[in-house]
């Protein structure tokens, strides 16, 4: 008894470490394209772990951005479950999935989608709003979240006089309002060039190192490769093949070795 | 297990001074394009303005029955000599029936320009904010709220734009008056009969401001974030 005892502390805390935030169970979704049936996803299972850094890539129309929407909850699936934190979002009602999208995850997009006519701090604070904390709460927050992306001089400013680096760093500090156990990123880097990609890249990466907030992002961006704990590939609506950041390691030295 | 998670948050509410704050502002930083927006519902309020108040004042000219006055009238090809007590001709009364159903006529069609153009701005200014609508559902805003963001703004629209139209309306119908008759508009000026086709105007421009904002509104709110991000492009 007392030599079993060592290892199961050991198992547990692999365990806990590795708490899953995003669990998908044969996740398929068929759209209906005029007469002919579009298979986007074919049955992805997939686990995600609290806290990692993980990539989704794949060519566009390999059903990545797709996948992408189910695990953020903004999409259902046709058939299969998806689970958020143990919970199936499918079963949701309207005003869970609404709070679901405030508290539990915070959404980037490739076209950054700022409210044009706010201020950059009304845009960080809305979501706050919509979480129900007074003016002064979110006022502060907001502030502060601007001043870690390295904006807090700006705050005034509408989308529309920002550059498109500086918006999608508004985005992420707005992604972060709440304090979710998910940001989701699409594409975050798209519509940005290489210089201030890496910096958005490298942004994220500093947030879940910080404050261990997972990060899943669809992108085919290969800048990401070298942040990611973990890269997902999605072919044909199937996950092709999954690395972990070791395999990963040795894979870009082995390119950069060529 | 998620009624166990959403007990431990703090139930989401809108503060209404919140929205108006925020529909309010949205309004004035587009105020460019809701002017665009609310000019069709000034044009069609003030045409039904213009209908309605010219007819209150034509009555009220002819049922003062006064000679002079009916000799105006009577210029501009309107049959007068037919009062309540009614000792006019069949000929004069088959005329004058005629003439209220042309009246109807104009009406329902001021009607249905109203309609027709006020939906049509309110459809187009909630429609081309879809990706916003979307963008908001992302972060956690419930149905309800967007529906009262727009319920709001378009109410504020409307009852602008209504306002401005019964102005307009009414003071184009009053110049024409004062043109064709004179002094004798003010002397015989129906002040209720103007005041209650102001307040129908009112209503009418303000309900259907909200209903054709309100149905795209909710629509776009029930869409899965993903589609109504995707319907705007």
């Amino acid at each position: 008894m007392t030599e079993t005892a060592p290892d199961e502390v050991a198992v547990q805390e692999q365990e806990a470490e590795k708490r899953t935030v995003v669990r998908t169970q044969q996740v398929k979704k068929t759209y209906l394209m005029g007469e002919i049936e579009v298979h986007a996803l074919r049955g992805v299972d997939m686990e995600i772990y609290t806290g990692e850094y993980l990539s989704i890539m794949g060519p566009s129309g390999s059903g990545k951005s797709t996948f992408f929407n189910m695990v953020g909850g903004l999409d259902k699936p046709s058939e299969g479950k998806v689970y958020i934190d143990e919970v199936d979002v499918a079963q949701l009602d309207a005003y869970e999935l609404a709070w679901l999208r405030c508290r539990k995850i915070g959404y980037i997009f490739q076209s950054f989608n700022l409210i044009p006519v706010m201020t950059a701090l009304e845009n960080v604070t809305l979501p706050m709003v919509f979480a129900g904390l007074t003016s002064d709460e979110a006022r502060d927050k907001g502030m502060e979240l601007l001043g870690k992306v390295g904006l807090g001089e700006r705050h005034s400013h509408k989308p529309n006089e920002l550059s498109g680096g500086q918006q999608q760093r508004v985005a992420v500090a707005r992604a972060l309002a709440n304090d979710p156990a998910v940001v989701l990123a699409d594409e975050p880097t798209g519509n940005l060039d290489l210089r201030t990609g890496t910096e958005i890249i490298e942004l994220l990466k500093e947030m879940n190192e910080n404050s261990g907030v997972t990060v899943i992002s669809a992108t085919h961006d290969h800048k990401m490769l070298s942040v990611s704990d973990r890269v997902v590939w999605v072919k044909d609506g199937q996950v092709d093949h999954v690395r972990n950041r070791e395999d990963l390691d040795i894979e870009v030295t082995h390119v950069e070795g060529e | 297990m998620s009624e166990r998670r959403l007990a431990g948050g703090r139930e989401i509410v809108l503060p209404m001074s919140k929205a108006v704050e925020i529909s309010f502002r949205s309004l004035k930083i587009r105020f460019g394009r809701s002017l665009i927006t609310t000019s069709g519902v000034i044009l069609a309020i003030a045409f039904l303005m213009s209908v309605w108040s010219n007819n209150e004042i034509i009555s009220s000219l002819r049922n003062a029955d006064k000679s002079e006055i009916n000799l105006l009238l009577q210029k501009n090809g309107i049959e007068t000599g037919v009062t309540e007590a009614g000792d006019a001709s069949a000929e004069a009364k088959a005329r004058m029936e005629e003439e209220q159903s042309k009246q109807t006529w104009l009406i329902s069609l001021s009607l249905l320009v109203c309609v027709v153009g006020i939906a049509n701005a309110m459809l187009m200014s909630v429609t081309e904010r879809f990706r916003e609508i979307g963008t908001m559902k992302c972060l956690g805003a419930l149905d309800t709220f967007i529906v009262k963001l727009f319920l709001l703004e378009s109410t504020f629209q409307g009852l602008a734009g209504t306002s401005a139209g019964i102005v307009i309306g009414f003071a184009l119908t009053l110049g024409l008056a004062l043109l064709d008759y004179g002094g004798y508009t003010f002397t015989y000026f129906p002040v209720s009969g103007i005041a209650e086709s102001a307040g129908y105007a009112l209503v009418v421009g303000t309900l259907l401001s909200l209903i054709g904002a309100m149905l795209p509104a909710y629509r776009a709110a029930k869409m899965e974030p993903v589609e109504a991000m995707r319907s705007d492009t």
